[in-house]
């Protein structure tokens, strides 16, 4: 029952879309793996892709923001992307604060943001 | 009234009760950020079981009430109980280090929230979403 979540490099970056509603074993597998993934390939960012996912609960919220500052730690950038409304309302009300993690609208624009970010 | 119940004893019993309460929220015909807040709470509220009581169980049921309609979401644990439970309505009070939103955040989601615990006896909560 356990699935591992692709995680593709494209250049110095690590591309992730979460295509399917996250258990807590899946999420917990993904944080080991993309750090594991940061270090094999020494990226520099990386973007988390939302788009399919239709809520996060405070556990979810919590592996994401825990992969995010351990990234950081090891020198990779991360940008959340495709947040849908429904998801951004239900966050909020539930009292979950990402305030220090950079979004951006879709996949597209998160790249763009994080070559800015990456200043190349 | 139709109503069912997912046993909540491993993490996957999370899974199986949000989206056993996702697809009654669908057929009732809540829209997107409704079922999201349902699911959600859901998630909240079996995790609570998970992490406190050991085991325990979700129950679903479609609801009338005059001319509304909607649907109650009953945890129901014969846990440890909750001996404070207005220090537990608390935002920020955790006893599981950040795990969990905790339950005003289930309340904020829902339109009607009660909960009833005794110490050594289990906790009882029942929440209600209406369709509008």
């Amino acid at each position: 029952m356990n699935m591992r979540i692709p995680i593709l490099k494209l250049h110095d970056c690590l591309l992730v879309s979460i295509q399917w509603e996250l258990d807590d074993q899946t999420a917990l597998q993904f944080q080991e793996d993309l750090l594991h993934k940061i270090h094999e390939t020494s990226a520099r960012g990386v973007v988390i892709d939302f788009t399919s996912i239709d809520f996060i609960d405070s556990f979810i919220a919590k592996v994401l923001g825990d992969v995010i500052s351990m990234s950081k730690l090891m020198g990779a950038k991360v940008v959340i992307t495709g947040i849908q409304p429904a998801v951004a309302i239900t966050l909020i009300e539930l009292g979950i604060r990402l305030e220090e993690v950079m979004t951006a609208l879709d996949l597209e624009k998160g790249l763009e943001k994080l070559q800015r970010e990456l200043g190349d | 009234m139709m109503d069912s119940s997912v046993k909540i004893i491993n993490e996957w019993d999370i899974v199986a009760a949000r989206q056993l309460g996702r697809n009654v929220a669908k057929e009732l015909g809540f829209g997107t950020v409704d079922q999201a807040r349902i699911t959600t709470a859901i998630s909240e509220l079996a995790r609570n079981i998970y992490l406190y009581a050991g085991q325990g169980e979700i129950t679903i049921e479609k609801i009338e009430s005059g001319t509304k309609k909607g649907m109650t979401i009953i945890s129901r644990d014969a846990g440890p109980g909750i001996p404070d439970l207005r220090k537990v309505m608390e935002d920020g009070f955790s006893t599981s280090g950040g795990l969990g939103a905790g339950l005003p955040g289930v309340k904020r989601l829902m339109d009607e929230f009660s909960i009833e615990s005794t110490p050594g006896e289990g906790t009882l909560i029942q929440s209600v979403k209406w369709l509008k």
